[in-house]
């Protein structure tokens, strides 16, 4: 049962990944995005990750694709019913893509990875909070700050300057 | 599903998707979806090392600030695509070429 759940999973975010990038609608490759978010949340939940989970769906997909299509709107004329665009240079970019695959699988495969046994944690979220007021507590503050940043360039950039 | 590789091979073959993307595709939005893949893919493995790698919830945080990252760079990344298609009515990337207008 937890088998197959796992290869529906891995399934839908390789599959709806591959449309992402193929698909010639541009709004298809929004919607096909949504999949791929979905199933990487799927992936961290089988990884016991499931608060990771919880802010890979409010961020990626609360957040940033309703950025993306608000982005896709904005820079489209509402007459032109196709919203389509073109890829280029296709033959180039599938060899340079399966250059990079053919380097990393032989990679993955051949090393012998240290894997340690682990035990299902009983608590995420109060552990990784533990972790981000204690030990990351610099980072923490230095991502606020460019979460700041990124808000007053964003807004000074967007603004009708007439 | 119980071992590290099935995830790397994952997040190999995302990550893979991911530039495809980014080299094919003219338009800044589609570019910058593939840059999502990307930084996804990440994400995976620092879970993944999380989970098998012994690194506890160390990688899990690293994934956090992974994902606080990229909303900041997708706002930001927006704005500037918006403010081109004001200016050059078109958000082609190849036609984007000059600094000044």
């Amino acid at each position: 049962m937890e088998n197959i759940a796992f290869g529906l999973i891995v399934a839908i975010t390789l599959g709806s990944a591959l449309m992402v990038v193929m698909t010639q609608q541009l709004l298809y490759s929004a919607i096909a995005l949504l999949f791929t978010l979905f199933g990487v949340a799927g992936l961290y939940i089988f990884m016991w990750a499931d608060f990771m989970a919880g802010v890979q769906i409010v961020i990626y997909i609360g957040g940033i694709l309703v950025l993306l299509i608000f982005g896709i709107m904005l820079t489209n004329k509402i007459s032109s019913v196709n919203i389509s665009h073109t890829s280029l240079q296709r033959r180039v970019g599938a060899v340079i893509t399966l250059g990079v695959l053919g380097f990393l699988i032989p990679m993955i495969t051949n090393t012998s990875w240290l894997q340690l046994s682990s035990e299902e944690p009983a608590q995420t979220a109060d552990s990784i909070g533990r972790l981000l007021m204690m030990e990351y507590l610099l980072p923490f503050e230095v991502a606020s700050l460019l979460l700041l940043g990124a808000l007053i360039g964003a807004a000074m950039l967007s603004r009708n300057t007439n | 599903m119980d071992n590290l590789q099935t995830y790397l091979y994952i997040s190999a073959i995302l990550f893979s998707l991911g530039l495809y993307g980014v080299i094919t595709r003219r338009n800044g939005i589609a570019v910058l979806m593939g840059v999502e893949l990307i930084l996804n893919s990440a994400n995976i493995n620092f879970v993944a090392f999380a989970r098998f790698g012994g690194m506890n919830f160390s990688g899990q945080v690293f994934a956090l600030f992974v994902i606080i990252m990229a909303a900041a760079e997708a706002a930001v990344a927006l704005a500037i695509i918006i403010n081109v298609f004001n200016n050059l009515d078109t958000v082609n990337i190849d036609d984007a070429r000059e600094l000044k207008l």
